[in-house]
């Protein structure tokens, strides 16, 4: 049967990917053995997927019986994937907390090189957000702050005045959050 | 700094990861032993290696060891990122390198430290190397960090302990914090609530009535988190499910109604998945859930749209009419820029739409079509084949729709598809079948796929004969033999003989044609063509009956094994076609065994253990000397589903004789059965021959006892219904070691009686020309008639028709099993078998409607008197 009831389960998501504009991995990781168990069809799937998603910016695809949803950014393609009876917005919120925790992270510079440069910190963001299927983290805010940013990294006056102001604005909410 | 400049020079343009050697990689971990460590350098290395691992390098058992142990040596720097890289490290090596343990007080160290950025991820680095041993030392740490004020520390706790939860033993470790992790469902953090929920629900989760209270508890307060909210909805739907009040009655349905007002999208959706999904639900609690959906369906977010239309799509396949207030929302996505939400919504409109707005719609599907790729194409498709049952005297428009599709580019699986669309239309209404087949043939004129030409080349030799105009497809046909490759050249020639053999005024004509093909350069061509011109010639109708109008209708697949088993070891005996099983009509399984999976999917369905013998198999597994079988059953359950042993039986039929095979699986963990057999009380005419017992089944086994019985001479008497009764020792057993208490006691076990049926031993038996068949063996074969009258129900001759189908155990032919129009006042069906011993059954049923009952004169031809009799004597 194609349908069912949901079982009450924290394992949500299937997998999450980033792919460059070319289709390859930038960084993914598949937390359920019974999909993909294998990198070569990982990345086949991945190259399929990017082959249907690159082209049409509309959010959300049905892939091999997986509910996949993706977002692009220049040359950037960020990937959830969960199983086909998945509630899709669930979905969509780790999806949302992913992009913005990286852009964060990169101070709204989300493109490949930029990605690359931080790769240590967006692991460890993605690591933050979903542990082993689970969705540990959905507020972009908390893993930003989790994955303790070296937010004093560049001498301030190598900053553009955007990157103090924005830095400045975080500061100021996280403060006033607390 | 440095760091980053050195970086900047290496990439120019490039990825500065790319092309990593993994020896090289390896080698630069060694700076880890340096000290003091340079933090910069080390993480640049440690990301290095993660992403390798990441893009599908392997490491080997040493290499990943030697690395994890140089890894360890980064704990004397106190650098946050690297820290935490080193955490990822050991959790990405933890799979592969050995010794891993030997960080456990490392990790321990910074999980109960003070720096609170370390601990939340050292806790989840630490599970993912603990096993069960090592847990009981750490318990105590980890039920401080589930109370933790920091939401993040909580949260790692919670989720590591339901990760470890895999293991069944860990579990009842797990089991010591209950009151912990009760405390963190009360959190304000939304998240550690939501893991907590997740947690509490997974070591409960066999324990019904805790779960019970667990969700009557938390529908009565608000919880915060939108998560844990929808965790809580699919906790209450699983409970649901097994309810037996009435759902308006139910206080849980009541919730899950009243999450459709919640302020979180999530939320709504969940709930409104939830009721669509709930079965049996009723159109009147589904309304409320299509009218989110229907708001939702004009949402700007395509993911909301997709999940509304998605949903609305399952709501269509049962309940169409609730969802015709959508159609106008429907309508607006046909034109989505995601073209799946375009085809779902398309497809759930052809379910709801009434018949007058087809051809609008179809109209509307005509300007998107060429834009989707195949496998919507697909999708639209098989919507139009539904569509066209549903409304039959629609077939014109769809048939020319799919003929324009034909037209188009699309590679085989696509056309395929259609063609097969167009042959269900022939086959299911009679009034299609001309123009349907002239579509056909225009289509062959122009078709690049050979398998799809043959196999429409057969279906115009199967059907064609019988239209008012045979000649008409002469030409389409020849045509194939002058311009097209050997294989199709060859199904022609098989095509226009069947017309020479059907149609008497073509017979001369088709007779030069294939004299011609005899000239052919290929073998296999002329040697077809030069077989049917002597078999024309012969003018022996026998022969052509049997090799052109009524072929016989091996199961191609027993015989493609047979074939195989026979090259593969050609010492056995030859192959005997007679004995070879005649093709089936392919039951329709149904749908309920399918849901019942899914419902008790946590607690392991008896069915899904139960091993399937193979039927062909059974004789040698048993040392029975039957001859080759006839049938096997579809099994029948002898028990509840819920009692203590579950016993099923499957009927194998041979030609006179009879294997029961009775499935019997444990449901008690703490009994142990041995020495199984089943008495069974058999009745006049059968012969009690011998018995197989099992000797003994454990707690979610399955075991088999196979009765075998010989049929009684006369076929009258073989159907019958026996009392069964299981007997067997019972010996006490401790669930959980096992151990076996030495002294058993005997015990029956009273079973629902084995029916023997009709059906069980007559096959559903496929032929295309039942007329000729009928006339034949009027003058063979010794004729039962007589008249019933069953009483009229709800279904109407449709309903009469399917019953005695399913009574009978025969196939329908050309289609007489549908009554079309549904509201016609008589009709006859056709039908045909093969009872056990080979014998080969024809029947007539002339139903006609009176008052309140259904009247049926049913008339069967058979070369067995007594079998014609029995056919008969079973509907009354």
């Amino acid at each position: 049967m194609d349908f069912s009831l949901l079982e009450p389960t924290l394992y949500t998501v299937k997998g999450m990917a980033i792919l460059d504009n070319d289709g390859n991995r930038i960084l993914a990781k598949y937390y359920d053995d019974n999909i993909f168990p294998t990198i070569k069809e990982q990345k086949a799937f991945e190259k399929n997927l990017f082959n249907r998603t690159h082209r049409a910016n509309a959010e959300i695809i049905m892939l091999d019986g997986i509910t996949c949803l993706y977002r692009s950014n220049v040359d950037l393609f960020f990937y959830v994937m969960g199983s086909s009876h998945e509630n899709e917005l669930l979905l969509m919120s780790v999806l949302q907390c992913m992009y913005d925790s990286i852009s964060q992270i990169l101070r709204k510079n989300v493109e490949k090189r930029v990605v690359l440069d931080n790769l240590d910190v967006v692991m460890l963001a993605l690591d933050e957000i979903c542990d082993n299927g689970i969705i540990l983290e959905a507020d972009s805010g908390a893993v930003v702050q989790r994955v303790a940013l070296r937010t004093d990294d560049i001498p301030i006056g190598e900053q553009t005045v955007a990157q103090v102001f924005q830095s400045a604005k975080e500061q100021l909410k996280w403060s006033l959050l607390k | 700094m440095a760091f980053k400049r050195d970086k900047k020079e290496e990439e120019d343009g490039g990825n500065p990861y790319q092309n990593l050697e993994k020896t090289s990689v390896l080698q630069e971990a060694r700076t880890f032993n340096d000290t003091p460590v340079n933090p910069r350098k080390c993480t640049h290395i440690l990301t290095k290696i993660l992403y390798m691992i990441n893009q599908g390098e392997q490491l080997g058992t040493a290499e990943a060891t030697e690395t994890f142990f140089a890894m360890t040596k980064l704990f004397q720097s106190r650098d946050i990122i690297l820290r935490r890289m080193v955490y990822l490290g050991i959790k990405e090596l933890s799979g592969i390198a050995e010794d891993v343990i030997i960080v456990t007080s490392s990790l321990t160290k910074d999980m109960t430290g003070k720096e609170d950025t370390y601990r939340a991820a050292a806790i989840r680095a630490l599970c993912s190397i603990t096993d069960v041993s090592m847990l009981q030392t750490i318990e105590r740490y980890m039920k401080q960090a589930i109370v933790d004020k920091n939401p993040g520390i909580s949260s790692a706790a919670l989720v590591s302990c339901l990760h470890l939860c895999k293991n069944t033993s860990a579990t009842d470790i797990v089991k010591r914090s209950l009151n912990e992790i009760q405390e963190a469902l009360n959190s304000d953090n939304v998240m550690v609530q939501y893991h907590a929920l997740g947690l509490l629900f997974h070591i409960r989760k066999t324990d019904r009535l805790a779960v019970t209270k667990l969700v009557a508890k938390l529908t009565k307060i608000n919880m915060k988190s939108p998560f844990a909210v929808c965790m809580l909805i699919r906790m209450a739907c699983k409970l649901l499910e097994e309810e037996t009040i009435p759902r308006s009655e139910s206080p849980l349905f009541e919730f899950v109604e009243s999450c459709i007002r919640h302020k979180s999208e999530t939320v709504v959706y969940e709930a409104a998945h939830a009721i669509v999904h709930l079965s049996g639900t009723g159109a009147r609690h589904l309304a409320p859930a299509v009218s989110v959906l229907q708001l939702f369906c004009s949402s700007a977010k395509p993911t909301l749209r997709f999940a509304a239309v998605r949903t609305l799509n399952k709501v269509a396949m049962e309940h169409p009419s609730t969802v015709t207030a959508c159609n106008l929302d429907l309508e607006n996505l046909i034109s989505d820029s995601n073209r799946s939400v375009a085809t779902l919504a398309i497809t759930t409109l052809l379910k709801t739409g009434a018949e007058a707005s087809v051809d609008r719609l179809m109209k509307q599907i005509a300007t998107f079509v060429n834009e989707i790729s195949d496998e919507f194409k697909i999708v639209v498709v098989q919507a139009i084949r539904a569509l066209c049952s549903k409304f039959p005297r629609k077939h014109t428009v769809l048939m020319n729709f799919l003929s324009g599709m034909l037209r188009e580019e699309g590679g085989l699986e696509y056309k395929a598809s259609i063609a097969d669309t167009i042959i269900a239309i022939i086959e299911e209404n009679p009034e299609a079948k001309e123009i349907g087949l002239a579509h056909l043939c225009e289509f062959i004129e122009d078709c690049e796929h050979t398998s799809l030409t043959v196999r429409i080349l057969h279906l115009l030799g199967k059907e064609g004969p019988r239209t008012k105009q045979p000649s008409r497809f002469i030409r389409f046909i020849y045509n194939r033999v002058i311009l097209e490759g050997a294989v199709v050249r060859a199904a022609a020639v098989g095509a226009m003989a069947k017309y020479a053999a059907n149609c008497a005024m073509l017979h001369d004509s088709i007779k030069v044609l294939l004299k011609r093909c005899c000239l052919d350069v290929d073998d296999e061509v002329r040697d077809r063509a030069t077989f049917y011109s002597q078999l024309l010639s012969s003018n022996n109708r026998q022969l052509i009956t049997d090799y052109l109008s009524e072929p016989m209708h091996i199961s191609l697949p027993v015989l493609e094994k047979t074939c195989q088993d026979y090259v593969l070891n050609p010492t056995k005996e030859r192959i005997n076609l007679n004995e070879l099983p005649v093709d089936i009509v392919v039951k329709n399984v149904s749908q309920e065994p399918a849901r019942k999976q899914n419902v008790d999917n946590a607690v392991k369905p008896v069915e899904a253990i139960v091993e399937n013998v193979d039927g062909q198999k059974l004789p040698s597994l048993i040392g029975l000397d039957a001859g080759k079988l006839f049938c096997s059953s579809e099994p029948s359950m002898l028990t509840e589903l819920e009692t203590e042993y579950v016993v099923r039986c499957i009927k194998h039929i041979f030609n006179h004789h009879l294997v029961l095979q009775f499935e019997i699986t444990n449901t008690l963990d703490d009994q142990i059965l041995e020495d199984i057999s089943v008495a069974l009380d058999v009745s006049e005419g059968f012969q009690y021959l011998n018995e197989f017992k099992c000797p003994s089944i454990k707690y979610q086994e399955t075991g088999n006892v196979y009765v075998y019985l010989k049929f009684p001479d006369d076929s009258v008497d073989a159907i019958a219904s026996f009392t069964a009764k299981m007997k067997f020792i019972v010996k006490d057993c401790d669930p959980l070691t096992g151990e076996v208490q030495d002294d058993g006691y005997q015990e029956d076990y009273r079973l629902e009686d084995v029916e023997m049926t009709l059906k069980d031993q007559m096959l559903k038996v496929k032929v295309g020309n039942w007329d000729s068949l009928w006339e034949e063996a009027k003058s063979v074969c010794f004729e039962v008639q007589e008249t019933f009258a069953l009483p009229l129900t709800s279904g109407g001759l449709s309903d009469t028709v399917s019953q005695i189908i399913s009574f009978l155990g025969m196939g329908a032919s050309n289609n007489s099993e549908n009554v079309h129009p549904p509201n016609k006042s008589s009709h006859v069906v056709n039908l045909a078998g093969m009872m056990r011993g080979n014998c080969k059954v024809l029947a007539q049923a002339k139903l006609a409607l009176s008052e309140n009952s259904v009247t049926i004169q049913l008339t069967v031809r058979s070369m067995d008197e007594r079998v014609a009799e029995l056919v008969v004597s079973t509907l009354d």
